[in-house]
């Protein structure tokens, strides 16, 4: 660390303001202050009291995220050894199939090696095109613009892989998390700006750009040729009896069902949900409020039924456990900037944002997910909710001392 | 009936909105929408006078312009229907200046809330639009005054939350080039783009 930090230390006359790299600045100071505690104290009347900066707070977010990546990798995997072997099918053609057999690694749907192998295979390709690209883009702002590298970027590069496909093309993927940066947040003026959570709006934008890569039944599993309904998409079209013939409900809870890479284990996002309510990260009453709105609306829905949906009858405890329910619920509703921010708002912006899952779950045909566009819809309306939570406020406490 | 009402409604309210599926009315949408309280108030009156245009339009093409309307006037095969665009104009700016002289003299605080606002509704394209959306889609009476109320509310909805986010977007950082109108309208597309999520309900 000594060596470290003397590296730092004589690169720093270089990079400060008139140096001959002032710039690169931005890089500078990430590499600093994600190595090292920031020598900075505060001065004058103010006092910080807690150590909880930003990049402590994104830092928590990725520690809860961890279960979460860790099954996204290895269902990746198990999804598509099962499909191998169902299509009695030994090897992958492609870098990938030459890459894992160099390696040694069968494709054997039981063996937990093979499977975490073959996940990474697909899971680290976009992991690093997010990095690359997204970092490029926020390094470019930083320099340019003068603001430090946020950590907030680490947290939309660990979300954004998770909720795609693995079967993604590279770059769309490229795309998409250049249009979250830039157009989600950047032209805001970076983390803690932007009015819609970043990496849903790159996900947003590659769903209504290049549908046939995110939505259908070809994608889900990282397999050519091979058809794989999602749940939720099975649901839709059968209903209840066809999903619990197709997938039984632990093993959807636990996450061994086709789906965007890390959306499919609400294990995982129950651990992150843990991590995120007893750090005081996440706000509980978002996550709470999300799961009361959903099961408020899939009761209305249970009890009005349908003769041609069958999607009405599906009961809440199958809603969370599909699809990006819990994910969406747990770490991207819960996003400090584009929630809503007092806590009274919190309450009604997670039921908005709960009903809206399921509305456009159960009555919109053309989208079977509606997790995505029910958290944007909440970050459309989060600052009026602000508002009037804010506005009621005033007026009661004006009340009171008239 | 009164399911077939409230599925028009929230069509017009959600499914098709004005400002954000068919982006009408944006001079005033991006113009009026800094505060909330004041894009309340163009919110409202939007509502109000779309309320009524829409239906009053859809007497006059159902009893004067459209094709045999005037069969009771002993001109069946006459179609004025060509005088559409004219007559919703006009009735429109009628409705609002006598809409403006009521609420001076019965209601004046409520004349004062909206203020310019209710002059400005005039050219405002969202209240055209509703006419002739209702014309052709050929709503009965019952349906035009749903179909009013809606479409001036999706209105209202959309201008508010827009006013919500620019008010937030005050600590914002925007880069020179954008600020202003640039940073509005890359809201305003994002904020379509979340209501995408009702494309394909069908109602």
């Amino acid at each position: 660390m000594k060596f470290l930090r003397d590296l730092l230390d004589r690169v720093h006359p270089h990079v400060s303001k008139g140096g001959k790299y002032e710039k690169l600045y931005a890089l500078y100071e990430m590499a600093d202050t994600l190595l090292f505690t920031p020598g900075d104290v505060t001065q004058g009347k103010t006092h910080v009291r807690d150590g909880l900066d930003l990049k402590r707070l994104m830092f928590t977010v990725i520690i809860a995220l961890q279960i979460c990546i860790i099954m996204a990798v290895y269902n990746t995997g198990l999804q598509a050894n099962q499909a191998l072997t169902g299509m009695g099918l030994g090897e992958i053609e492609g870098w990938r199939g030459s890459l894992l057999s160099a390696l040694g690694v069968g494709f054997d749907p039981t063996s937990i090696y093979d499977n975490l192998l073959h996940g990474l295979a697909w899971f680290v390709p976009i992991f690093l095109v997010v990095h690359i690209v997204g970092g490029f883009w926020e390094v470019i702002f930083a320099s340019v613009r003068g603001h430090e590298v946020n950590e907030g970027f680490l947290v939309t590069g660990m979300l954004f892989p998770l909720i795609l496909p693995p079967t993604m093309p590279l770059w769309q993927v490229a795309l998409g998390v250049s249009f979250g940066v830039v157009i989600g947040k950047e032209v805001f003026g970076g983390t803690g700006k932007n009015f819609m959570n970043p990496a849903l709006t790159g996900r947003a934008f590659l769903f209504f750009a290049y549908p046939a890569s995110i939505s259908g039944d070809q994608i889900w599993t990282a397999v050519d040729g091979f058809s794989g309904a999602t749940p939720l998409s099975i649901a839709a079209s059968g209903g209840l009896s066809a999903l619990e013939q197709s997938v039984r409900w632990s093993d959807a809870f636990i996450g061994f069902i086709p789906g965007s890479m890390g959306e499919t284990s609400a294990l995982g996002c129950l651990f992150g949900a843990l991590v995120l309510i007893a750090t005081g990260i996440g706000s509980w009453r978002i996550i709470l409020s999300v799961l009361l709105g959903g099961m408020t609306m899939s009761f209305i829905f249970n009890e009005i039924g349908s003769a041609t949906n069958p999607m009405f009858a599906l009961p809440f405890i199958w809603h969370l456990v599909l699809g990006g329910f819990a994910f969406g619920a747990v770490y991207m509703a819960t996003d400090p900037v584009s929630a809503a921010m007092t806590q009274k708002g919190q309450f009604y912006y997670g039921f908005l944002i709960g009903v809206m899952v399921l509305l456009v779950r159960v009555v919109n045909p053309a989208f079977p997910e509606g997790m995505m566009l029910a958290i944007l819809f909440g970050n459309i309306f989060a600052p009026v909710i602000d508002h009037f939570v804010l506005k009621a406020n005033i007026k009661r406490r004006a009340l009171r001392h008239a | 009936m009164a399911e077939h009402y409230l599925s028009l409604f929230i069509k017009s309210l959600f499914i098709e909105n004005m400002a954000l599926a068919f982006f009408l009315g944006m001079c005033s949408f991006l113009a009026v929408s800094k505060k909330v309280e004041t894009s309340m108030g163009l919110g409202i009156a939007v509502i109000l006078v779309q309320a009524i245009t829409v239906p009053v339009n859809n007497l006059i093409y159902s009893l004067v312009l459209k094709e045999g309307a005037l069969a009771w006037a002993g001109l069946p095969n006459t179609d004025l229907s060509f005088l559409g665009f004219i007559s919703y104009i006009g009735v429109i700016a009628a409705i609002v200046q006598i809409l403006e002289m009521t609420l001076d003299r019965f209601f004046p605080a409520l004349y004062q809330a909206l203020g310019i606002f209710l002059p400005l509704i005039t050219v405002n394209c969202v209240i055209l639009a509703g006419s002739l959306f209702m014309v052709e889609r050929d709503y009965n009476f019952g349906e035009s005054v749903v179909y009013g109320v809606g479409s001036g509310a999706s209105w209202a909805l959309a201008i508010v939350a827009l006013a919500g986010i620019r008010e937030k977007q005050k600590y914002s950082d925007v880069p020179v080039g954008l600020k202003g109108l640039g940073i509005t309208f890359i809201s305003v597309g994002l904020m379509a783009m979340a209501f995408m999520s009702f494309s394909g309900i069908q109602l």
